[in-house]
């Protein structure tokens, strides 16, 4: 009796899924004609315009979501204050579903037709870098909150790319904080990489981690790769585990990494686990691979929720009242990244975008709940990070603070 | 010895992809043997089972067993449904609008879930007892989900085979493939034949979705993509439109992957089982188990 039941609300289900998707996407539609329209009528004298191209949906839409959810925050803030040169900011948002070309439409799309004054995103590092050369097509700034890669600034000739900013620490420091930390305080001696080999963030990470541990005397035992979308990560792990390897170095973002924590317990794996902060989303970390898999792991990051600051217990309290959940770095990184093109353009004291690049290359104290940070010569903040490790109860613990 | 016992442990990886990669396959092969059309939205018929099993188990609380049959059956409801909807009025039409269509359903139900559940991946519960198996002292162990994905796929391998050799749908859906043509003039029912077998093939996926569900305890709307792909791969190697070959071929492929990644360089993983598989296919064209007749085309 009660199996029907389930039957026929999954029926239901299935009909009602493809009535409400036809609506949905006509739906969509008229939103976007109608915040096109909008912009246009607000003209460029009481507002000033700025693009965002973030991944909404796809694969990386976690991170994409949490940090326009931030980025929103300071944005009201901002707002409600008077705004920047006595101009409301008003966004133009469009999604690049987590894919490199659509990065490129997008911010083609907002630097040659929308002429948006600088542009806010993309999220991850394979994005940012398809984006790059429009930026310096369009000589229009452009900033990443939580773009990691290294190549997104600093070409590999050493040339600093003008008119891209990021405000989060690099890939590769990162991997050199995860290498001094294995090998310093974990005391690691043989280790293994598993890297995703279809993402430039893993890839640089990795190479810095490699580097700086066989430095330090350490082996790197085993180098395995996988691509986007594997869920099997059993045969390497097994090798893995075979060869001896004290700690697993997980470059990668958590979807692939929860499993591959999981599968590592399974497998009967008892060594230690670390990753970057791509791993920042303990939810999904806990309920796909179990607190159990999880005690031998840390991840670096930049924002810890705890901080203490007015600030940033300002931020939290309203992050937390509106998405019912703590802020994630990425949040935090977005709030951090509004206000920071918000200082850009009050300092240059014109929407010009050749001023707010000069403004932007030239901070030197920016207080932002992330930590402060002056721009560097090579456009990466100076800024510092934390490790953080679990409880057995699945909270958040910092374990060690690295300048 | 060592080497042997990690050689077993690889064996039991492989055989466990290999079974999941098997029970997909069969679906593309079942409607491919039937009605020469390559179901592109197979991979995601896996996906919708997957989530099936997934609600199921999360807001209906049901076990194990009752998740895997309701999604096995809303999966043959969706797979029957899909193909009265999206192929069947083109049955007339050329392959290449067939196929078309076939990929446009794809990106229909994937884009679909996105906008409903996120793409985000969700975890799926574990409905299973913890259960371990150890040989040699611990140096060798299957799991009970391992044994559960070996159990399920076996049975529904010789199941289909059944079905197929022995009932009169089976006979029928034999005497489709064979010669549509000739079949109907004999007084088959081609309709219910073809349904038939998007149900049956669909079934297998929704099947194959829950398995991976539990097996690896995540499950999101894209994950029907590259394992689709693999599974279709699975079914040419094995020759299309045959079932033992889909089974066989599936079996042959996650062995070939997991032990690339085993004993060579994980980068090349898809680039050796690609390999071997132009390697088979320029030795045999019709596939491991296919008869060598020219196809017209």
């Amino acid at each position: 009796m009660n199996m029907r039941k389930v039957l026929a609300a999954l029926l239901v289900m299935t009909f009602v899924f493809g009535l409400l998707a036809g609506c949905g996407s006509s739906g969509s539609a008229g939103n976007a004609g109608g915040s096109a329209g909008g912009a246009a009528a607000g003209g460029a004298e009481e507002t000033i315009l700025l693009g965002v191209n973030f991944e909404l949906s796809g694969g990386l839409a976690a991170y994409g979501q949490s940090k326009i959810n931030g980025l929103k925050i300071a944005l009201d803030e901002i707002n409600a204050a008077g705004g920047v040169l006595g101009k409301k900011i008003v966004l133009k948002e469009y999604d690049n579903k987590g894919d490199n070309a659509e990065a490129v439409n997008i911010s083609t799309r907002l630097m040659g037709e929308d002429k948006v004054v600088a542009m806010m995103g993309p999220v991850t590092s394979g994005r940012v870098m398809a984006s790059v050369d429009v930026a310096k097509q369009f000589q229009i700034p452009m900033v990443t909150g939580t773009g990691t890669s290294a190549g997104i600034t600093v070409n590999e000739d050493g040339s600093v790319n003008d008119f891209v900013y990021r405000i989060c620490f690099i890939d590769p420091y990162q991997g050199t904080l995860a290498a001094n930390y294995a090998a310093d305080t974990l005391k690691v001696k043989n280790a293994a990489m598993l890297v995703n080999q279809s993402d430039d963030y893993s890839i640089y990470m990795a190479e810095a981690f490699k580097k700086t541990f066989e430095e330090k005397g350490g082996t790197i035992l085993e180098n395995s790769t996988f691509v986007e979308g594997d869920l099997d990560f059993k045969a390497a792990l097994t090798k893995i585990k075979s060869s001896g390897a004290e700690l697993i170095f997980c470059p990668n973002y958590y979807e692939p990494d929860a499993l591959i924590a999981k599968q590592a317990q399974e497998l009967g794996y008892d060594g230690y686990l670390l990753g970057g902060d791509g791993w920042d989303n303990l939810d999904h970390l806990i309920k796909t691979a179990g607190a159990d898999a999880l005690q031998k792991a840390f991840f670096i990051n930049q924002y810890f929720p705890g901080d203490t600051t007015e600030k940033n217990q300002n931020f939290v309290k309203k992050y937390t009242e509106l998405h019912k959940d703590a802020p994630p770095s990425f949040a935090a990184l977005g709030y951090d990244l509004m206000y920071f093109v918000a200082d850009a353009i009050e300092r240059a004291g014109t929407t010009d975008p050749a001023e707010i690049n000069k403004a932007m290359a030239g901070t030197t104290n920016f207080e932002g709940i992330t930590g402060s940070f002056a721009m560097g010569e090579n456009h990466d903040p100076i800024k510092s990070a934390l490790v953080i490790g679990y409880t057995a109860d699945g909270q958040y613990k910092v374990v060690e603070k690295v300048q | 010895m060592e080497q042997f016992y990690v050689f077993l442990q690889q064996l039991i990886n492989g055989v466990s992809l290999g079974s999941i990669y098997a029970l997909i396959a069969l679906g593309y092969t079942m409607v491919y043997g039937i009605i020469k059309l390559i179901n592109f939205a197979h991979g995601d018929i896996y996906m919708m089972g997957a989530f099936i099993a997934y609600f199921s188990v999360s807001y209906f609380h049901l076990g194990f067993l009752s998740a895997l049959l309701v999604s096995m059956a809303a999966c043959t409801i969706l797979g029957v449904l899909i193909e009265r909807i999206a192929y069947k009025p083109l049955r007339g039409a050329t392959r290449i609008a067939a196929l078309i269509t076939a990929i446009g359903m794809s990106f229909f139900l994937e884009y679909v879930m996105v906008f409903f559940v996120g793409a985000q991946s969700r975890a799926f519960p574990n409905v299973l007892p913890a259960l371990r198996i150890e040989f040699f002292g611990g140096k060798v162990f299957i799991t009970g989900k391992e044994l559960l994905i070996y159990g399920v796929t076996l049975f529904l391998v010789v199941l289909l085979q059944f079905i197929v050799r022995k009932t009169k749908t089976g006979k029928a859906m034999r005497a489709v493939a064979f010669d549509r043509e000739a079949a109907m003039l004999m007084g088959i029912n081609i309709d219910y034949t073809i349904s038939a077998t998007f149900a049956l093939g669909s079934a297998l996926a929704g099947a194959a979705g829950v398995l991976v569900g539990v097996y690896y305890s995540a499950v999101n709307p894209l994950m029907g993509m590259t394992p689709g792909l693999k599974a279709f791969v699975a079914a040419v190697l094995g020759g299309i439109g045959i079932i033992p070959g889909a089974a066989l071929g599936g079996m042959l492929m996650g062995l070939i992957e997991t032990f690339v990644i085993a004993y060579g360089q994980s980068t090349y993983r898809d680039a050796v089982a690609f390999a071997i598989l132009i390697l088979i296919l320029l030795i045999k064209p019709s596939g491991i188990l296919g008869s060598n007749v020219r196809e017209k085309i």
